[in-house]
């Protein structure tokens, strides 16, 4: 740097320190920007397009002739409405799966295992995130397919393997893919509980039973829904894991078609859905403590 | 990809403007400028080899090396998507089949070619010159690549009759239930009509892509039989394969380069296809250039390239698709002896019974006023119906 700019550097900073608002509005500015014109902003245009003209010959959209027709199409016809409730279920499934698991599992991480072994869980927890989603979901197939892993098992006993085309393979593959998404929180929320709480009720008299009934689900259920914030929505969002390996369409898959295929407004129109079940879910989600819990 | 600064970009903008000066009325350049340094195509998967899968079928380096356009290939998983790929504005063009080349040419994303500069097109079958699917108002838009038929092809092990006709994967499918391959397009709602146009001459079907409301509702139940009958959908030609490696489907509609791929491993898998006696839907394939092209001169180079008699030849036996020039036939002896005589590369009379892809339209594609027919978003809407329903 060279001393004219130093100086002018100086001049900037001493106009700068008494003004306290300027100086949040230059922290900010990038930040916001990125967030209100760069991800609103697309997002804003992306969903215009959902009441947005189309040609059905050339595919070309006309900006601001406004039309509810794919709007309607996704009301009307049942196709996007049965789309919706088999991700949905799925989702919910995959959810539920997760937490059951999870929970023991957390349990013992934060409350049983000795420090050297619960760091060997949190390691055997997060190891399978550092491989590609793309590489799991391969692995999968490679155990569901028609001569794969999973029929040889069950060759013995005269069940045929499942092949790539079932829907609870989407279940399957994605409760094991967040998995840990579940497992961390619950681990966090039930850590977070004072080991004082615990011999509290034991000194009130409640069995173990009781404790964990009365103390320990309740302080750690705003854990739960945090993990099931993620286990939900990363499902809900998913086109990669039914197309590969249960052959079946999500809400993702239907938009991705019709963008691929060049339908832009139905493809936008439909992606209203999964972002005001997502809206309704926070919201759910807020109201049982989630939040604090992340 | 590569980064390009705030100079450059209008640097390239002032490029592009300035090549636009040189063009004609239609839209087509008189002269060819010095090559770019890259050239970027949308492709039907095979159709721009660079010996990745067998080190002897590669019509890409050489390209490559003789003109410094380096080329980067993205493979479309159908028309529709094509289409779609083209009108990212991200591509200088690409192997369009006529479902999507007669669209591309209605919104003018594709521009009229200049075959002056193109000076392999002259050996081009006439019967592959200035084709509804390849020319607007007289004017080409584009050169072909090659045509040919889809096929039904079976595992031989499981299916120990060769079928000669399309009903094993429509009708009685039951004895193979759960291990049917279909294409997974929209464009396939086509099969089913050819196969009704035969099987129920009453619904007065007349051409497979131009469907009145009885019709296509016909289509779409058989296509819903055949779903609810287990069919396995194949979007990538790679999970086609693997389904047919893998035994999960054991008969399906394919192209020829799956036949090819399958033959080819080693050991060979136990398939085998055949042009059933109804007929079949085909394509017949042409390179177009998209109409803000950031490499024309690489795209026009490449489209006298895919002419010539090497190219030609080594890109067509590759696939299993006719040649489009003599002298590519001619070349494709040393590499696949009989190659044209199976393929039928000449034979006008044969491609007459091929229903090659075509955009259906709301109009039927006729002369009169009518607008009797569903069009390409009632098609791909139905499939999405089918497919996810």
């Amino acid at each position: 740097m060279s001393a004219p700019n130093e100086g002018r550097g100086r001049r900037f900073a001493r106009w700068l320190y008494p003004r306290r608002r300027a100086q949040l509005w230059f922290l900010l500015a990038a930040p916001l920007l990125w967030i209100v014109a760069v991800y609103l902003g697309s997002l804003l245009i992306l969903l215009l397009n959902a009441f947005w003209a189309k040609d059905a010959l050339t595919n070309t959209v006309t900006p601001f002739d406004w039309t509810l027709k794919a709007v309607i199409d996704i009301v009307t016809k049942p196709v996007y409405a049965i789309v919706a409730g088999r991700t949905l279920l799925i989702a919910v499934l995959v959810t539920i799966t997760d937490a059951v698991l999870a929970f023991p599992i957390a349990y013992y991480m934060a409350r049983v295992a000795s420090p050297r072994r619960r760091g060997a869980l949190v390691v055997a927890v997060l190891l399978p995130l550092w491989a590609a989603y793309l590489v799991k979901t391969f692995a999968w197939r490679t155990i569901l397919q028609g001569n794969g892993f999973l029929s040889w098992l069950l060759s013995p006993f005269g069940i045929p393997g499942p092949g790539l085309d079932e829907l609870p393979n989407a279940w399957l593959v994605l409760s094991y893919l967040w998995l840990p998404y579940m497992i961390l929180p619950i681990y966090a929320g039930l850590e977070r509980i004072p080991e004082s709480l615990l011999e509290a009720s034991a000194d009130l008299g409640a069995k173990a039973g009781t404790t964990f009934r009365r103390v320990i689900l309740p302080l750690a259920f705003p854990a739960v829904v945090a993990g099931s914030i993620f286990t939900f929505s990363l499902s809900l969002g998913d086109y990669i894991v039914p197309d590969l390996v249960a052959d079946a369409k999500f809400i993702g898959n239907l938009i991705y078609d019709n963008s691929a295929l060049g339908n832009l407004p139905v493809a936008a129109a439909y992606s209203l859905v999964p972002i005001v079940i997502m809206l309704v879910y926070l919201v759910v989600a807020r109201r049982l403590g989630a939040f604090e819990s992340l | 990809m590569r980064r390009l600064s705030i100079p450059a970009a209008l640097v390239t903008i002032g490029l592009v403007m300035a090549a636009c000066g040189t063009s004609g009325p239609s839209g087509a350049p008189t002269t060819l400028g010095d090559n770019e340094d890259e050239l970027n195509l949308i492709i039907w998967d095979g159709y721009a080899e660079k010996g990745a899968v067998d080190p002897a079928y590669d019509w890409v380096t050489g390209f490559e090396d003789e003109t410094g356009c380096k080329v980067n290939a993205t493979p479309m998983t159908d028309s529709a998507n094509g289409v779609s790929l083209l009108q990212g504005g991200q591509y200088d063009g690409g192997s369009f089949s006529g479902d999507a080349t007669i669209r591309l040419m209605a919104s003018g994303d594709v521009v009229a070619v200049n075959v002056d500069l193109i000076p392999n097109y002259k050996d081009v079958f006439e019967g592959l010159k200035l084709k509804d699917f390849n020319s607007k108002d007289g004017v080409p838009y584009g050169v072909p690549h090659g045509r040919g038929p889809n096929l039904l092809m079976w595992n031989t092990d499981v299916v120990t009759t060769a079928p000669t006709s399309w009903d094993p994967i429509f009708e009685g499918g039951s004895a193979y239930q759960g291990k049917i391959s279909v294409y997974d397009s929209s464009i396939y709602i086509a099969d089913a009509a050819l196969h009704l146009m035969q099987k129920d001459p009453d619904l007065g079907i007349t051409n497979p892509y131009q469907l009145n409301d009885e019709q296509f509702a016909a289509a779409i139940d058989l296509l819903e039989k055949q779903r609810d009958n287990g069919a396995v959908y194949w979007g990538l030609l790679t999970d086609q394969v693997q389904s047919f490696e893998s035994g999960d489907t054991v008969i399906g509609t394919t192209w020829p380069y799956q036949v090819n791929l399958l033959k080819g491993e080693d050991p060979p898998a136990p398939v085998e296809a055949v042009l059933p006696d109804e007929g079949s839907t085909g394509w017949s394939d042409t390179w177009m250039i998209y109409k803000d092209a950031a490499h024309p001169n690489c795209m026009y180079r490449w489209m006298n390239h895919i002419l010539s008699p090497e190219a030609n030849a080594e890109a067509t036996v590759w696939f299993g698709e006719a040649a489009v020039t003599q002298k590519a036939c001619d070349a494709a002896e040393a590499i696949s002896a009989g190659h044209c005589e199976q393929q039928h590369a000449s034979d006008e009379e044969y491609w007459n019974t091929i229903w090659y892809w075509t955009t259906p339209q709301a109009d039927c594609a006729d002369n009169d006023d009518a607008t009797t027919c569903k069009d390409q978003d009632a098609w791909i809407e139905a499939w999405s119906t089918l497919r996810g329903a």
